[in-house]
Order: structure tokens, then sequence, then C-alpha cells
């Protein structure tokens, strides 16, 4: 497994879409974090908190569980469902959708759809720590830690302190 | 996990993986559009071969969120009166094309039968005096939500345990979950093999009330036989009854349960039942949620889980 990005790399990446995220928006104000069940939720929090300090006022965060929008039930064991909890309504807001790794576009097709039975936001923008390509859907982010090109064979790993104990992005090679 | 018949064949993981299901459905059910795509296509047999309400809605509710279709059956209505059996009725429905059944049926045993007939995943929706085993995850999540986990929750199930499938689920459900479960009976309603339970029982409710957290009460079934070994309904009521002077005595934080259909003025009083800390209607709410999570992971690929 190659390190690619070190702790420090992912603060300072998170730190930079946040002012990516405050340029574009020409401020925060009605911007809602929303993070992609399970590592979106928490890289969603510091954005939200680097932009909230940009800012000078509370960005609320949301948490979005896209199990129920997969296109791939019948394929896998289903994975445990994780509550979706949005503070506010979206309708006419900024959602700001947050998840760890870009790759196929599928999960994010499916947060989309899972947004549209939540509300309608004024516009939906997407950031990833990695994105890794090999899309196979028309889905491209609005802000990206990384650009991280990679084979299909390979596997990228990201990891964050609250959930894994130790924090970064490896990537490993084809086995 | 290919079917779910019974509460004490599944271990600690399988119970705290449907319960996280079921907290992430419950947030669903709180939306506006309170409806997901993932069962879309799939069929859902709902076979009533024993009358019921709410589990049946609950489970009709459950498949729909899911964007299911769903074909419901009652005995009354069926060729069962005409004298078919139950092994072709039941080969009859999967032949129209379902994916999953939903069973109920007053003998015990007859949905682990169905499902060694049937080539889809079979849910029991209460067989006799047996098991229930969805009642069992919606009354865990019920009491989890409250108290965030039930290791070392002190839970009384009173009454008519003997005739009772919700008291056999829960008691598996709940100790296997580290719950400490106390049975609370006359002696003619306690389950006749109950030490192979783990669980204690008494017959004073009065000695055991004080230390609960959690009293689950039950209705009696008189339907099953449960109202003949008492005197009267009255002298249930004075000595297992959760009355108004019962309640006062609990602790402070304690919460009451109900599988309902309550019978107010036998096994709980109408101030109780309207008391803020008596969770029925949490339980319904929660009983759809702990049904969509099963029939997602029953439908899941592989289903094994």
């Amino acid at each position: 497994m190659k390190l690619v990005m070190d702790e420090k790399d992912v603060a300072r990446a998170v730190r930079r879409i946040a002012h990516e995220i405050s340029e574009r928006n020409r401020g925060a104000g009605d911007v809602i974090v929303v993070g992609i069940h399970t590592r979106g939720i928490p890289l969603g929090d510091r954005i939200r908190q680097e932009l909230a300090a940009i800012e000078g006022a509370e960005i609320p965060l949301g948490s979005l569980d896209i199990g129920l929008y997969r296109d791939d039930l019948a394929s896998r064991p289903a994975p445990v469902i994780g509550r979706t909890d949005i503070p506010d309504a979206i309708e006419g807001r900024t959602v700001v959708l947050v998840d760890d790794v870009l790759y196929t576009g599928r999960t994010i097709r499916a947060a989309l759809d899972a947004l549209a039975d939540i509300g309608r936001p004024a516009r939906i923008q997407l950031a990833v720590l990695v994105d890794r390509g090999h899309r196979e859907l028309p889905i491209r982010a609005d802000y990206v830690g990384k650009n991280l090109p990679t084979s299909e064979k390979e596997r990228v790993t990201v990891h964050v302190r609250e959930i894994d104990s130790e924090e970064g992005v490896w990537i490993e090679g084809a086995l | 996990m290919r079917h779910l018949l019974t509460t004490q064949d599944l271990d600690r993981d399988q119970l705290t993986m449907l319960l996280d299901t079921a907290d992430g459905m419950v947030s669903l059910l709180e939306r506006d559009i309170a409806k997901a795509p993932t069962l879309r296509g799939k069929t859902v047999a709902t076979m009533f071969f024993e009358p019921s309400t709410r589990t049946k809605l609950s489970f009709d509710k459950a498949a729909k969120a899911l964007s299911a279709d769903v074909m419901s059956f009652t005995a009354s209505s069926s060729s069962l009166t005409k004298g078919e059996s139950l092994k072709d009725t039941v080969l009859t429905v999967q032949a129209l094309g379902v994916d999953l059944m939903v069973v109920r049926h007053g003998a015990t045993g007859a949905p682990l039968r169905v499902a060694e007939w049937v080539d889809v995943p079979v849910v029991n929706a209460g067989d006799g005096a047996h098991q229930h085993p969805t009642q069992a995850l919606l009354d865990s999540l019920t009491l989890r939500q409250h108290f965030g986990t039930l290791d070392g929750v002190k839970i009384g199930i009173v009454g008519d345990i003997r005739h009772s499938r919700v008291a056999r689920s829960n008691v598996f459900a709940f100790s296997t979950l580290g719950a400490d479960v106390t049975l609370i009976a006359p002696p003619t309603l306690l389950p006749v093999a109950d030490s192979e339970w783990p669980v204690r029982t008494t017959s004073e409710l009065d000695d055991a009330l004080t230390g609960l957290d959690a009293v689950y009460l039950l209705r009696v079934q008189s339907e099953r036989g449960g109202a003949s070994v008492f005197p009267s309904l009255g002298e249930y009521r004075a000595r297992f009854g959760l009355t108004a002077e019962r309640f006062k005595r609990l602790k402070p934080d304690a919460v009451v349960l109900h599988p309902g259909p309550m019978i107010r003025g036998v096994e709980i009083d109408a101030v109780v039942a309207d008391d803020p800390r008596a969770l029925v209607l949490q339980q319904v709410t929660n009983g759809v949620a702990a049904r969509m999570a099963v029939l997602y992971h029953l439908l899941g690929g592989e289903a094994d889980v």
C-alpha cells in the first residue's frame, strides 16, 4: 500500500475545498453540507467547520445514506442502512454533497435520486477528497481534493481519524 | 439469513444489523416522501391464514415504502375454504411469481414448513403460540431508541406468557441483546419449560415492579384459552394489571410497552396507556421500520448476512 495523501495533505485539501465553495457561491449563506455515509460524513463535517470559520457563520451539516437508491441490491448482500438526517429544508438552498472517493459515479447518481426525494434544492454541487477516474455515468465533481490516476485493478483506501483511528489516502497495486 | 422464522437462532450481530438498518428506515419514514425505490420490481405476498389487522397493515406499509408490490391473501376468502391444502396454496402463490412470503398461521411451525416447500424467503408473521420475530425486532428497536442499548436493561414481561408468541420471541431477542428479563405471571400462565429460557420468573408483580426499567404488558389471550386459567378479569387486574397505583411505583424513567391490541382496564389502566412513558404508538411506527429492514435484508443479493 502506497501512501498518496497524509493527514496534513487531507487537512490542506479540505481547507482549499472550503475556500473554493465560498468563492464559487460568493459566500456560503445558503449552503448545506451533506456527507454521504460513511466517510463523507466526517469529511463533510470538517469542510463545514472550515467554511464556518471563513464565513463567520454556522453552516448546517446533514448525513445521507444512499443504500436504498443503489442499483445493485440483487447482486450483493444488502449493506446496513444508516440514518439520513438533513437538519434544514433544502428547498432553494445550495447542497454540497461530500464523499471520500469519486469512481464510477454510481454512488453520486444514487445520492442525487435520494436528494430528489427529500426536496428541491436550488443547486447541488459535489466535493470529493479523491477523484480516481473510470466514470460509468456522466458525473463530475465541482471540488476535488486530489486527482488520482488509477487503473481499475488498483484499490484506493481512504481512512479518517473519526472512524479508522488513522488518516490518509492509500493506493494498493494490482494483485 | 435466508428466512426469518424465529428469534431463537438470531445472533447478536444479526439482530444488531437488523436494528441498525431499521433505524435508517425510521429516518426514511420521517420524510415527506416516505418511500424509496430499493425493492422496485419485487413482489411480497402477505399470507394471513389467521386474522390480523395491525401486523398485516404494517407489512403492507413496509413493502410499499420500499416500492415493492404487495399481493395479499386472507384465509377466509381463499380456496382453503374449499379444502385446498396449505402446501398447494403456497405453491400456487409462488407460481404466480412472488419474491418473498410473509406467513401468519395459527399452527406452530407452519411458516417453517412453508419455507421448506418454496424457493423464496419466508418471514414468520406469527405462528400459533410459538414465535412472532418481527414483533421482537420492533420492541427491541423501541427499547434501544429509548435506552441507547439493551445491555443491562431490566425488562419485566407481564401476563399470559404461556400462550404468547410475542413473549417467546422477545425473551430470546432481549436476552441475546444483553437485557435482563424477568417473566411475571400467575403460575398457570408461565411457560411449562421455562427453565430452558434465559430468564427469571416470579408470580409477584408488586415485588418485581420497582426494579424494572421497562414493563412489557401482554394481552390476556381469551381466544387461546388465556382467560380460563384465572378466576376473573377483575382478579387478573388486581394482581397483574399495570394500574395507575402500580405505575406510580415504577422508577421515574421506566417505560411501558404493549404489543396491542390493549384491553384497557384489564392488563393496563387507561391513564397508564395514555401516559407519555407508554411507548405503544412508537412501537407501531417502529413496526413498519423493523419490517422494512427485514424485507430489505432478505431480498438483498446472496441473502447471506
